[in-house]
C-alpha cells in the first residue's frame, strides 16, 4: 500500500508529522543555542532550511552517481559546502546574527537533521519531493525553534523579537535565557507538545 | 520506631512519611520562631506565602493528574517552609509562589512526586531564584530587631551585605550564634538550628553524620586555605543546610558510608566556591551538586557491600 | 598562554566544571542524550569522545597552520575539518579493531556515532577561533571531554535511579531527559567563576 507522494504531502509531514525538533528530537544543541531570542531562532532556522534545501537537492540529482560505500563522506561535503555558503552569506549581510550564533553556524554541518534526511530521504527520492522534504523539516525546525525562543525571550527578557511585550512592571527571570533554562523550557515545551499530540490521536482514534 | 531509620530512597509508607515530616516541621519551628522575631512581620508574610503556596501546588497537580491527593504527608508542608526560610525577608512575595512552583511541580511530582526527586526541592527552587533574580535574592539584610535597637539609618553596607561571609566586622561570635548578622530568614540563628538539631538526633530522624562531617570538613578546608574557619560555620548557610537539606533522606546516599562521602564533598564544595567562585555563598550549590552525584555514590558504596558478601559465599 | 601547573589546572577547572561543554556550552546534546540510560554505556561513550576529541584536535590544529593558512584556503575550515574528523574516526576504527579488539569491542559502537557529535567539530573550531598552540588544542580536546564524560556519566546515574519512577507518559524520555539536565545545569552554576 505505498501511497503517491506528493509535494504537499511531503512538505507537511515534515512541518507536523515528524517535526524534526517535536517528534524526531534531532538536532538539540543548535535548539538549544538559538533559542535566546526568536530574532535568533529565525535566523538559525532559515540558515538550517537553506542548508536543508540545498543539500537535499544536490543529493537527490547525485543520488545515482554517489557509490553506496562513500555516500555518507560524500554527503557530509555536499552539506558542508551549503554550510560555507551561508556562513558567509550571514557574515556579510547580517553581522549580528552571525556574532550571536557564532559556533552554531559551521556547526549546522552536525545538525543531525541534515545528514539524516540526506540518508533517510534525498539519497532515495527525486529531486522534486527531496525539495519538498527540505523545506517542510526546515519549516518545522524554524516553526519549533521560534516557539521556543518566544517563550524564552518572554519569560527571560520581558520582549518578543526585541519589543518590550510585558511592561515594566515586569522582572524577567534571567535563567530562561541562561543553559539550565534553555534545557528545562525546552524540555517543558516538548512534554506539553507530546500532551497534545497525544490528546489529538486519541480523539482521532474514538472516531475511527 | 524504627521505621524512621530506614534509609531507603524510595517510598516511605504514608503514616510513616507524615511522622517524619511532622518530626522535621517540630524541629524548624525554634528555626522558624528565631525568624520571625528578628525580621519581623514581612518574614512571617514570606515563610506563610511559601507554605500556603507549595500546598496548593501539590493538591493542585495530584487533583489534575488524578492521582490520590496525599497533601495529609505534609512533605509539601516541609518543602514550602524550607524553602520560605531559604529566602531574604524582604524578598516580593511573589518569589516564595514562584519558588513553590519549581520545588512542588517542576522537581518533585515531574519525577513522579515523593520519594522522586533527585534533587532538594527547595534549593533547586533557591538556586532558580538566586540565578534569575539575583538583585533580590543575593542582598541580605540585618535583622529589624537590630537596626531597631541601635535606631540607626541602614547604612548601605551595613543592609546589603551581600556575604556575611567574611566575618563583618562588628559582629562578635555572639552576634553570628544569636542571628544578629544579614543573611535568610532562616539560616541566621544557629542557636536555633542547633536546638533543631538536638531534637533530630533525640528522635532518631537524622544521625550525626552528615551535619557533622559536612560542617567539620568546610571548617577544616577553610582553616587550611588561610580563611577564617570560626566565621566559616556561623556565617552564612553553612548550618542550616548542613543540617536540614544536607540530611534529607530522599537526595542522600544509602549507607552511611555514602552519607560521609556525601557530607564531604559537600564541605570541599562549599569551601571551594565561597573562597575562589563569582557567587558568594555555595551550600545551595554545594548540596545539590553532591545530589547529582549521590546515585553513584550509591553504585560505588552499595556494591562494595554486595562484593563482600560474594566473597563470603 | 603560557605553559604553567597554576595555569593548566585553571584551564582544567574552567573546561570541566564552569564552562562545561554539555552544561553550559550546549556542544554534544545528541549522544548526551542518547547514550545515557546506562552508567557502563555513557562512560563507554565518553572514553570513545575523550579519544577523539584529543586526537582531533592535534590533527585539525596541523591541518590549519600547515596546509589552510599556507595556501590562503582557511575560509575551508568546516568542511576540512568536518572531513579530518570522518576520516580520523574511520582510522580510530581500524586501529583497534586490528589491534586492540577488546578496546575496541568497548568502544567501537560508539565511534560511528561521533562524527556528527558536534562537541568534536566544536572544539576544533574553538581551538582555532581562540588562537590556542597546538599544547593548549589538545588540552582543551582532552579537558572538555572530560567534562562531557563528567556531565554524561552523571546524566546516566540520575536516569537509573529514575527507571522505577512514575513519570508523567507525554513527559517520558526525551522531556524529561531535558529537564534532567537543566535542573544538573542550575547545580552548575555554582561553579561560576571558577578556572578564571
Amino acid at each position: 500500500m505505498r501511497e503517491k507522494k506528493t509535494f504537499r504531502g511531503v512538505f507537511l509531514n515534515g512541518v507536523l508529522n515528524e517535526n524534526p525538533t517535536f517528534r524526531l528530537v534531532l538536532g538539540v544543541c543548535p535548539t538549544l543555542a538559538s533559542t535566546t531570542s526568536a530574532t535568533n531562532s529565525i535566523g538559525m532556522g532559515l540558515a538550517a532550511t537553506f542548508v536543508l534545501v540545498g543539500s537535499n537537492i544536490v543529493i537527490s540529482m547525485l543520488r545515482n552517481l554517489i557509490p553506496d560505500k562513500v555516500r555518507i563522506p560524500a554527503y557530509i561535503v555536499v552539506i558542508s559546502t551549503f554550510v560555507t555558503i551561508v556562513q558567509m552569506l550571514i557574515q556579510a549581510f547580517v553581522p549580528s546574527l552571525y556574532e550571536a550564533l557564532g559556533l552554531f553556524i559551521p556547526l549546522i554541518v552536525v545538525n543531525c537533521i541534515i545528514l539524516a534526511r540526506a540518508e533517510a530521504f534525498a539519497g532515495k527520492s527525486s529531486v522534486f519531493l527531496s525539495a519538498a522534504d527540505g523545506f517542510g523539516m526546515g519549516l518545522g525546525f524554524t516553526g519549533a525553534l521560534l516557539l521556543i525562543g518566544a517563550v524564552r525571550e518572554l519569560l527571560g527578557n520581558g520582549t518578543l523579537f526585541g519589543n518590550n511585550i510585558l511592561g515594566g512592571g515586569f522582572e524577567p527571570m534571567l535563567l530562561a535565557v541562561m543553559a539550565p533554562g534553555g534545557f528545562i523550557l525546552f524540555g517543558l515545551i516538548l512534554g506539553i507538545v507530546n500532551a497534545i499530540t497525544d490528546r489529538i490521536s486519541a480523539r482521532k482514534g474514538a472516531k475511527a | 520506631m524504627n521505621l524512621r531509620l530506614s534509609t531507603g530512597p524510595h517510598l516511605l509508607s504514608r503514616e510513616s512519611t507524615q511522622t517524619l515530616m511532622l518530626d522535621v516541621l517540630i524541629a524548624l519551628i525554634p528555626t522558624t520562631a528565631a525568624g520571625i522575631y528578628l525580621f519581623g512581620s514581612r518574614a512571617a508574610w514570606v515563610l506563610a506565602v511559601a507554605v500556603i503556596s507549595a500546598v496548593v501546588f501539590e493538591w493542585l497537580w495530584q487533583k489534575l493528574t488524578r492521582q490520590p491527593v496525599r497533601v495529609k504527608d505534609l512533605s509539601a508542608v516541609v518543602t514550602g517552609l524550607i524553602l520560605g526560610l531559604n529566602l531574604p525577608a524582604q524578598a516580593p512575595l511573589w518569589m516564595p509562589v514562584i519558588g513553590s512552583l519549581i520545588a512542588i511541580v517542576l522537581v518533585k511530582q515531574l519525577f513522579g512526586g515523593i520519594g522522586h526527586n533527585f534533587l532538594n526541592p527547595a534549593l533547586l527552587a533557591r538556586g532558580i531564584l538566586l540565578a534569575s533574580w539575583p538583585a533580590h535574592m543575593s542582598v541580605y539584610y540585618l535583622p529589624t530587631r537590630v537596626l531597631g535597637a541601635t535606631s540607626v539609618a541602614p547604612a548601605a553596607d551595613m543592609t546589603s551585605a551581600a556575604t556575611a561571609l567574611l566575618r563583618p566586622s562588628g559582629f562578635a561570635p555572639y552576634d553570628l550564634l544569636m542571628g544578629n548578622i544579614p543573611g535568610t530568614i532562616g539560616e541566621v540563628s544557629k542557636i536555633a538550628i542547633l536546638i533543631g538539631l538536638l531534637y533530630m538526633l533525640f528522635v532518631g530522624t537524622v544521625t550525626w553524620h552528615v551535619p557533622v562531617v559536612f560542617a567539620g570538613t568546610t571548617v577544616l578546608l577553610t582553616w587550611i586555605l588561610g580563611g577564617d574557619p570560626l566565621a566559616s560555620l556561623l556565617s552564612g548557610g553553612l548550618l542550616f543546610g548542613a543540617v536540614f537539606m544536607a540530611t534529607d533522606y530522599v537526595t542522600n546516599p544509602m549507607t552511611k558510608r555514602g552519607q560521609v562521602v556525601f557530607a564531604a564533598g559537600c564541605g570541599l564544595i562549599v569551601t571551594v566556591i565561597r573562597l575562589y567562585g563569582s557567587y558568594p555563598e555555595g551550600v545551595t550549590f554545594a548540596i545539590l551538586l553532591m545530589n547529582i552525584l549521590t546515585p553513584l555514590i550509591d553504585r560505588l558504596t552499595v556494591r562494595r557491600i554486595y562484593g563482600m558478601v560474594k566473597k563470603h559465599a | 598562554m603560557e605553559f604553567t601547573l597554576t595555569n593548566f589546572l585553571l584551564f582544567m577547572v574552567n573546561c570541566v566544571l564552569t564552562n562545561n561543554f554539555i552544561f553550559s556550552r550546549y556542544l554534544g546534546c545528541c549522544p548526551f542524550l542518547g547514550v545515557s540510560s546506562k552508567v557502563e554505556t555513557a562512560a563507554g561513550m565518553g572514553i570513545a569522545v575523550t579519544f577523539v576529541m584529543g586526537l582531533a584536535s592535534l590533527f585539525t590544529y596541523a591541518v590549519y597552520h600547515y596546509i589552510l593558512v599556507p595556501l590562503q584556503i582557511s575560509y575551508l575550515i568546516t568542511i576540512s575539518f568536518i572531513l579530518v574528523i570522518a576520516a580520523l574516526v574511520q582510522f580510530v576504527e581500524m586501529f583497534l579493531k586490528k589491534s586492540m579488539p577488546s578496546l575496541y569491542n568497548a568502544l567501537g559502537i560508539y565511534l560511528p556515532l561521533i562524527t556528527t557529535n558536534c562537541a568534536v567539530l566544536g572544539v576544533t573550531i574553538l581551538n582555532i577561533d581562540n588562537k590556542y598552540n597546538m599544547l593548549w588544542s589538545v588540552l582543551n580536546g582532552v579537558f572538555g571531554a572530560l567534562g562531557f564524560l563528567l556531565a554524561i556519566v552523571l546524566m546516566a546515574g540520575v536516569r537509573e535511579r529514575l527507571e522505577s519512577s512514575n513519570i508523567p507518559k507525554a513527559f517520558k524520555g526525551f522531556p524529561i531527559s531535558l529537564v534532567i539536565a537543566g535542573l544538573m545545569s542550575v547545580a552548575f552554576l555554582g561553579f561560576a567563576g571558577l578556572g578564571n
